[in-house]
């Protein structure tokens, strides 16, 4: 009995809930293991809910949301999945928690609901989802898989804003909705192009040239 | 006349890539070589083809609001919309899976060079997302519509991975600054064909 106890402890004690290594599956995603401009994760939906920053907002929220609980859904059912059958389970728990979400979206935001229209459901196979079930989730513990869902999740969601931010200012020259240059008394003439499918991926590259110059990140071609 | 329209504009109108981002993982991550895009794509038509119809037949006789009364009159108003996401997406992994099999059994030439892409279909957004808008338009598709919808947007998905795997393919003889070689200049190369193909939208049919 108390063999039991100091067992439970030592596993308590070996494994802290916020150690650097769980400390570390939150803070690598924003930067250099980031699943949008690093492993080219998820790059869809972040190109086509950006055209302004409230659908980009609510977006993230939803993917973290999702992604966070199937990783730990997942993690918990790892060792009685039969391989072969592996990806149906996984869509299956990731459609039920896409369903909720949508439902929780028209319910209570339903303005933003509809103008995301299918990206909600495409949520089932953003990649970012999938791929994280498939690296993390089938072979981590519940808690550290919980961690890294969110992490990814958060770091979707900072390029997200970014390219929100920069789309709807120069798109529309307002900030959540707020007429920015209006306020400040100066009449700006919106730029039609960054709405349009080819300013979101130049912003992208961007995005990215900057972030790899900074981080020091390297492709070969 | 009116499928034929409606065939142009699922191909470069309405593109999967170049006007709604669908399927940009795989878009991005099998576009280095020529042989292997079209592969793919050779699949992602053939996949979109057969699931949008099968997911329009189930859309129409199951899932609409009151669509189940063909059984029988009590089940008028039973709505089972909300069942969509799990349903069409369990079409599709099915179908898939169905394909790989028939694939591997009848043309292992074929399986072969098509093997890896093959089960990576499934969560590819730009099938799920063929099903959806699909089921999305007004006035609503017919059976014979669907069809052409779904080969149409698969075709269209088809000629943008290839024509992005040539231009990478020319792109391994060009200086590009070192922080933006790999994913960061391929994302301005689709930003700019996406700009080409904004021209197609001044096109009323």
């Amino acid at each position: 009995m108390s063999t039991a106890v100091a067992e439970i402890a030592e596993v308590k004690k070996s494994e802290p809930l916020f150690s650097k290594k769980n400390r570390k599956l939150i803070t690598n995603p924003l930067d250099i293991d980031n699943p949008v401009t690093v492993q080219v994760l998820g790059i869809c939906s972040a190109l086509a809910v950006t055209t302004q920053m409230k659908p980009a907002l609510v977006m993230a929220i939803a993917l973290t949301v999702v992604t966070a609980s199937s990783n730990f859904i997942i993690s918990i059912m790892r060792n009685s999945i039969p391989g072969r059958i592996r990806i149906i389970v996984q869509l299956a728990v990731v459609s039920l928690w896409v369903i909720l979400v949508d439902q929780l979206l028209k319910a209570y935001v339903y303005d933003v609901w509809k103008q995301l229209s299918v990206f909600v459901g495409l949520i089932i196979t953003n990649c970012i989802v999938m791929g994280r079930l498939e690296a993390f989730a089938m072979g981590n513990k519940p808690w550290p898989s919980l961690l890294d869902g969110l992490g990814n999740g958060f770091g979707y969601g900072l390029i997200l804003l970014i390219v929100g931010f920069f789309r709807e200012l120069l798109g529309g020259g307002s900030i959540f909705g707020f007429k920015i240059f209006e306020a400040m008394g100066i009449t700006y003439q919106g730029n039609g192009l960054m709405l349009l499918p080819a300013g979101a991926c130049v912003i992208v590259g961007l995005v990215i040239w900057v972030q790899r110059s900074i981080n020091g990140y390297r492709e070969t071609h | 006349m009116d499928l034929v329209n409606l065939g142009i504009r699922s191909i470069f109108i309405d593109n999967m890539i170049f006007a709604y981002f669908l399927g940009m993982c795989s878009f991005l991550a099998i576009s280095k070589k020529v042989k292997t895009a079209f592969g793919l794509g050779m699949a992602v038509v053939f996949v979109l083809g057969v699931t949008v119809p099968i997911n329009w037949l189930i859309q129409e006789y199951i899932l609409n609001p009151g669509a189940l009364s063909w059984i029988s009159g009590d089940f008028a108003d039973i709505d089972l919309g909300f069942l969509q996401f799990i349903v069409f997406i369990s079409v599709i992994a099915a179908v898939v899976q169905l394909t790989e099999m028939a694939v591997e059994k009848f043309s292992p030439a074929l399986y072969g060079s098509l093997g890896i892409f093959l089960p990576l279909i499934a969560v590819n957004c730009a099938i799920l997302g063929g099903a959806l808008f699909m089921v999305g338009k007004n006035p609503p598709f017919s059976f014979t519509q669907s069809v052409v919808y779904g080969v149409g947007s698969g075709i269209g998905w088809m000629l943008a991975i290839v024509a992005l795997a040539g231009v990478r393919e020319k792109m391994k003889y060009s200086n590009v600054p070192a922080p933006l070689r790999g994913l960061g200049i391929t994302f301005i190369l689709v930003g700019l064909m996406s700009l080409g193909f904004l021209s197609f939208l001044g096109f009323s049919l």
